[in-house]
């Protein structure tokens, strides 16, 4: 279990405790974070997941795969340097207390 | 308790049938539209909805649990006041008095209603249909069903060699079991895809150790006390099974609609904006059927089409024109494969390729008189992307710069 915290593009902060296995989307979906849309159900098919992870935890990350890689340039928002598409990172105790940056758009 | 003002007649509310994607799209983009009235939501099955692609993928491979697949948590349903009713069978509609009746009896009236009542799993007509062992993967049930049969299972046989069946096939693969796909028509995908793709899906299984029969007529199913043990094709083979997994398409589940007169055609028939031929009646997703602009009809079965449709469903609810005219876009997960698919490539004319199949890594672009119809990518989800764009956008790609690597289609979308 992990403490996340996800702000949205307007500043709207919600604290979501997301079981360990899940992946970040599927805790923000089910909690109705309305800044990612995970249209596909977290098949890394859709690109509407995309997301900011902070600094400070984005070297703990496991890098992305090559189909993740791909799809990150395709995002409706500015892919940057921790850009990362929700769906394909599983919560771990590592990750606890997290804080994850939502883009002004996902579609 | 807030109740109308009473200068205002009372809002009856929005009632949705079906609380599968399509449903709960529906009831999220009427909030999301500034709609302030009751909501209703009302479901056959016991669970709240659910995302339907990983059923015959990542569950049945046992990769992710039950939990994750809901689609939103109770409190949500809580904080946008949409009524979730599961476990509730709606079995007429009363267009005239504006009601719809549940199986138990009550009655309740909607100001607009959604019909998003998707699709059953196809029969087989033949004997032994209704053996234990012989089961049809649609809903998280049906799921359920299967997964356990493949703890006990050695031998499965897979009739129908569509998406459906081809996951469930990779997936029981994946398993370590023995696994025959038997195909009546003389090619894989035969009506969702080209017989380029069909031919690259016939090899992956083989390479993976599945036996791929085509032209695999099933004319029977054995069985002893009750369970299945063989299916028996019309070449005279019988295929040893303790597992049967039917694939062989969905059937729009239009009754409520046909029951109260609405325009049907293998499907609810809808518009562009998902308003069926009562004003105040819309359908979404997988039981709807469309007219094009060529006149041609269309049956979508995907998440997309279910999403899309529920946007524009919700607008039109409430008076506002919302066409959805986006390119059908598709995925289907297999092994270590991604095929993802944008566009109808039925009646294309001329095909290039980009990437190596070889290599499992490839798109093949689809032409008709010149112009792109679809994209079948596999394992390269950034030509996927591009071609979402490309088609949207009716940009003018030529087979030749498909082909070339070293043509950026992303260039042609900015």
């Amino acid at each position: 279990m992990a403490k996340v915290t996800f702000i949205e593009h307007d500043g709207l902060e919600q604290v979501v405790d997301i079981p360990t296995g899940w992946t970040l989307m599927q805790g923000a979906v089910q909690s109705g974070v309305a800044g990612i849309e995970g249209e596909c159900g977290g098949s890394c098919a859709c690109a509407t997941c995309h997301c900011y992870v902070d600094e400070a935890h984005v070297d703990a990350l496991p890098p992305p795969s090559e189909t993740e890689e791909e799809m990150l340039d395709c995002t409706a928002s500015e892919r940057r340097s921790n850009s990362r598409l929700s769906c394909q990172i599983r919560v771990s105790d590592a990750l606890d207390g997290i804080v994850i940056r939502l883009p002004e758009a996902q579609s | 308790m807030g109740g109308p003002a009473q200068s205002e007649p009372a809002d009856a509310g929005m009632v949705i049938v079906g609380a599968g994607q399509g449903g709960l799209q529906v009831a999220e983009s009427l909030r999301a539209e500034g709609y302030d009235g009751p909501i209703t939501l009302i479901g056959e099955e016991a669970s709240a909805p659910y995302h339907r692609p990983p059923l015959s993928k990542a569950i049945l491979a046992g990769m992710m649990e039950e939990a994750q697949l809901a689609i939103r948590g109770a409190e949500v349903f809580e904080r946008q006041r949409i009524a979730l009713l599961t476990g509730t069978r709606v079995v007429a509609i009363d267009r005239p008095a504006r009601q719809v009746r549940l199986e138990d009896g009550r009655r309740l009236g909607y100001r607009g209603l959604a019909l998003a009542t998707g699709a059953r799993v196809r029969r087989l007509p033949i004997t032994g249909d209704g053996l234990d062992g012989v089961l049809g993967l649609r809903s998280l049930d049906d799921a359920r069903r299967i997964r356990a049969a493949l703890d006990r299972a050695a031998r499965v046989v897979v009739i129908g060699g569509g998406y459906i069946g081809l996951e469930v096939a990779a997936a029981a693969r994946k398993r370590g079991l023995e696994v025959t796909i038997l195909e009546a028509a003389d090619r894989l995908l035969a009506r969702s895809a080209t017989p380029f793709l069909a031919g690259f899906y016939a090899d992956l299984h083989r390479g993976q150790g599945v036996t791929v029969a085509l032209g695999a007529k099933v004319v029977g199913l054995d069985g002893q006390g009750g369970r299945v043990t063989a299916v028996r094709t019309a070449d005279g083979r019988t295929h040893p099974a303790d597992l049967v997994v039917v694939g062989v398409g969905i059937v729009p589940d239009t009754a409520l609609a046909e029951g109260c007169g609405l325009a049907c055609d293998g499907g609810v028939l809808v518009d562009d904006c998902a308003r069926t031929d009562d004003p105040a009646i819309v359908a979404v997703g997988d039981c709807t059927a469309r007219r094009t602009s060529s006149g041609a009809l269309l049956r979508l079965e995907s998440v997309q089409n279910a999403v899309e449709q529920g946007k524009s469903a919700a607008a039109a609810l409430l008076g506002r024109e919302r066409p959805f005219t986006a390119a059908p876009w598709f995925w289907s997960d297999q092994y270590d494969v991604k095929l993802q698919i944008v566009g109808l490539s039925a009646d294309h004319d001329r095909m290039a390729l980009r990437g190596s199949p070889e290599e499992r890594r490839f798109s093949a672009f689809y032409f008709r008189e010149g112009a792109l119809v679809a994209i079948d990518s596999v394992n390269r989800p950034a030509d996927h992307m591009a071609g979402r764009k490309l088609l949207d956008r009716k940009a003018a790609l030529t087979p030749e710069q498909a082909a070339d690597e070293g043509f950026p289609l992303a260039s042609l979308t900015r």
